[in-house]
């Protein structure tokens, strides 16, 4: 009998995993980045890391199904004529019709208007589905501009210029050109079929000085009516959500890197901006710094799944949250139903994250004309208000638990976290100490 | 009333202009009347006084009123104007004519940066220089130049036409899609993507057009180079990543 060393186990590097591997060997056949929709999809601090105390001894809690507890919140209070109302905490982002088929859009809507909240349109102007179904519609402006005019901008509940987002802070919009079918390139002013590169900064102003200047000419154009959002991706939420104050803004909507993109290079995606729970607690620093917390209101978003996820952004001190991958998967994105064809691509519900070729077999980022036949926009609608509502019913659950009669009285003092990342970004204890690493000198 | 000069938009005769004297009006006051205008008003005049600068002069008109601003104003005068007529009686700050739908701006000076800036319609002339960006990201105006232009002026311009009777600084052109570009005089660098290209009949028909509709004279349409997309970035290619 021969003797054998016993073998090793095949161990693959933890720095070379296989995507990456895959991802070299990608480059080098094609020479070109890789790019694709969605958020930042590496494991990151969030509030899966946070957990509600609930009541006891001192806190006594509220009955479930029995004792309100207000979920309505108001935007815009600061200087606009007609501030939003809206029934839930809960909005859905802008995305634009372009990037996702006309009957998505109309399903973003349909949603948002069952539920009691707003929908924004996205950068690619403003469409009549969206506009007819939308009770409370929120129009970007973007550097592109592409759509812009003062109609359009009249007949919006609320104004969102766009400094950037979650996903890419400081990058430009890419649309390629498989996705510009007749009507998207007429609503772009451009020759159909090309790539569109939507311009990183805004043309005609640099600076907070100058932002300040055009928040102005918006409100002059629209006689002062509509509220005046200002959303940055999660660069420096403390001086951004400070200089979008002191430029004007009644809303700040702060974009974390988990929020989603149609589009973009994957090394931006995975790279550049911070992680949703460490945008929040700077953002209401910098509003309490000003004086200007709950005047000015909060908008949170990137990697909002469920009504824990709501209560906790509340807790933390914003007025309101927003919704983009989560409401596209209500909308049937990803659905498990088209593996079939999920395969053929390459991919796997569930995965599937190149939206800027156009091929979605859910038909929801497309503009092909019987892929989009897919989405049934009043029953997908029906599902986005489902979702929303329970997600409403889940934080009003915490939120009774906690004993408070609204969502918005939820406070740090509710939580603790899981991780000492969590603890120090979200500024609240270690759990099972006392310990806020960065407070009291430690 | 002080006497006003009696431009081509259509007026009453003998009609008297309506007078905001921003020094005395709130600029507010002055946007909210001219907004409030019901379609076929007989407003059809209107005259800004001691504009000294301000920002948003006259932005959102969307009657066919004439509104002569007597003295220089700040950022975005005239912002998304769509069928109104601005002359504005001296010089013009950042963003004259953002976003223009139709109508037209008139500055009798000179413009700073971003004139025109995303327009989608209407006729915008500045009768002294522009400054850089000029008609950036243009989507459908016209722009008539009677001096010079600054740098980086047409980057990512998508429709319309832009003519320069002087000169036109670094980057002309920069990405540009489908807006035409005449410039009289010297062209310091062209833009990525950005070539001379060949005046057909067609060009200098629609030239000397833009220049009749602009009041210039003593110019002749073939003393212009027209300038416009090579289309070679239309669909993203590795290879010209340089031009990027």
């Amino acid at each position: 009998m021969t003797y054998r060393n016993p073998p090793t186990t095949p161990r693959k590097s933890a720095t070379f995993d296989d995507y990456t591997l895959s991802e070299i060997r990608r480059a080098a056949a094609t020479g070109i980045y890789d790019i694709r929709g969605a958020g930042a999809k590496r494991k990151l601090p969030h509030f899966d890391d946070l957990l509600f105390l609930g009541a006891s001894i001192s806190r006594y809690p509220l009955e479930g199904y029995r004792e309100r507890c207000d979920t309505s919140v108001v935007l815009g209070s600061r200087y606009a004529k007609k501030p939003i109302e809206l029934k839930i905490p809960i909005t859905i982002a802008g995305m634009s019709f372009g990037s996702l088929s006309g009957p998505a859009k109309e399903a973003l809507g349909r949603g948002a208007t069952l539920s009691g909240t707003s929908t924004t349109t996205g950068d690619g102007g403003m469409t009549e589905e969206e506009r007819g179904h939308s009770k409370t519609l929120v129009y970007q402006y973007l550097p592109s501009r592409y759509g812009m005019n003062p109609r359009d901008l009249r007949r919006a509940d609320a104004i969102e210029v766009v400094v950037g987002q979650g996903a890419k802070p400081g990058g430009g919009g890419m649309l390629l050109g498989q996705k510009i079918s007749d009507r998207v390139a007429e609503m772009r002013t451009l020759p159909k079929g090309i790539d569109q590169r939507s311009a990183s900064r805004h043309p005609d102003w640099t600076g907070p000085d100058d932002l300040e200047i055009k928040i102005l000419e918006l409100r002059e154009i629209t006689d002062w009516e509509k509220p005046i959002y200002v959303k940055v991706g999660g660069a420096r939420p403390y001086y951004d959500t400070a200089l979008a104050v002191k430029s004007g803004a009644d809303v700040v909507v702060v974009d974390g890197m988990q929020g989603g993109t149609a589009a973009t290079q994957e090394v931006f995606i995975e790279n550049v901006g911070q992680p949703t729970l460490a945008c929040i607690r700077p953002a209401v620093q910098a509003l309490q710094d000003l004086g200007m917390h709950r005047k000015v209101q909060l908008i949170v978003s990137g990697g909002i799944r469920n009504g824990a996820d709501v209560a906790k952004a509340l807790a933390l001190g914003v007025d309101a949250v927003s919704i983009g991958t989560a409401a596209l998967v209500a909308l049937g994105d990803n659905d498990p139903r088209w593996e079939a064809e999920y395969n053929e691509l390459g991919t796997t519900a569930g995965a599937y994250d190149d939206w800027h070729e156009g091929r979605d077999p859910a038909g929801i980022t497309t503009q092909d004309p019987e892929l989009m036949k897919r989405v049934d926009p009043i029953a997908a609608g029906r599902r986005l208000a489902n979702y929303l509502k329970v997600m409403t019913l889940e934080a009003q659950t915490i939120a009774r638990a906690c004993g408070k009669n609204s969502l918005h009285n939820l406070e740090p003092e509710d939580l603790v976290a899981l991780t000492i990342e969590a603890a120090a970004m979200a500024g609240v204890p270690l759990t099972g100490t006392n310990w806020i690493p960065g407070k009291n000198g430690f | 009333m002080p006497a006003i000069n009696l431009s081509k938009a259509a007026r009453e005769p003998g009609q008297a202009s309506r007078v905001f004297d921003l020094a005395e009006m709130s600029l507010r006051e002055l946007n909210q009347a001219l907004h409030d205008l019901a379609p076929g008003s007989n407003e059809t005049a209107w005259e800004v006084l001691h504009p000294r600068g301000s920002h948003s002069v006259a932005v959102g008109v969307d009657q066919p009123v004439a509104i002569d601003v007597r003295g220089s104003v700040g950022y975005y005068c005239g912002g998304m104007n769509d069928g109104g007529t601005i002359t504005v009686h001296g010089s013009a700050g950042p963003g004259v004519g953002e976003n223009m739908m139709s109508g037209q701006i008139v500055v009798k000076g000179d413009a700073s940066q971003y004139a025109g800036a995303t327009g989608r319609g209407g006729l915008l002339v500045i009768e002294g220089n522009a400054s850089s960006r000029c008609g950036i990201s243009m989507k459908g105006i016209d722009i008539v130049v009677h001096g010079n232009i600054g740098h980086m002026s047409a980057f990512m311009a998508q429709s319309g036409n832009l003519v320069v009777l002087g000169d036109a600084g670094d980057a002309l052109g920069d990405s540009i899609y489908e807006a035409r570009l005449f410039v009289r005089g010297k062209v310091e660098s062209l833009g990525a993507d950005c070539i001379a290209k060949e005046m057909r009949p067609e060009h200098l028909e629609l030239l000397q057009n833009l220049l009749d509709r602009a009041g210039v004279t003593g110019v002749k349409a073939a003393e212009f180079k027209r300038y416009g997309s090579a289309r070679t970035l239309y669909n993203f290619n590795i290879d010209n990543a340089d031009a990027y």
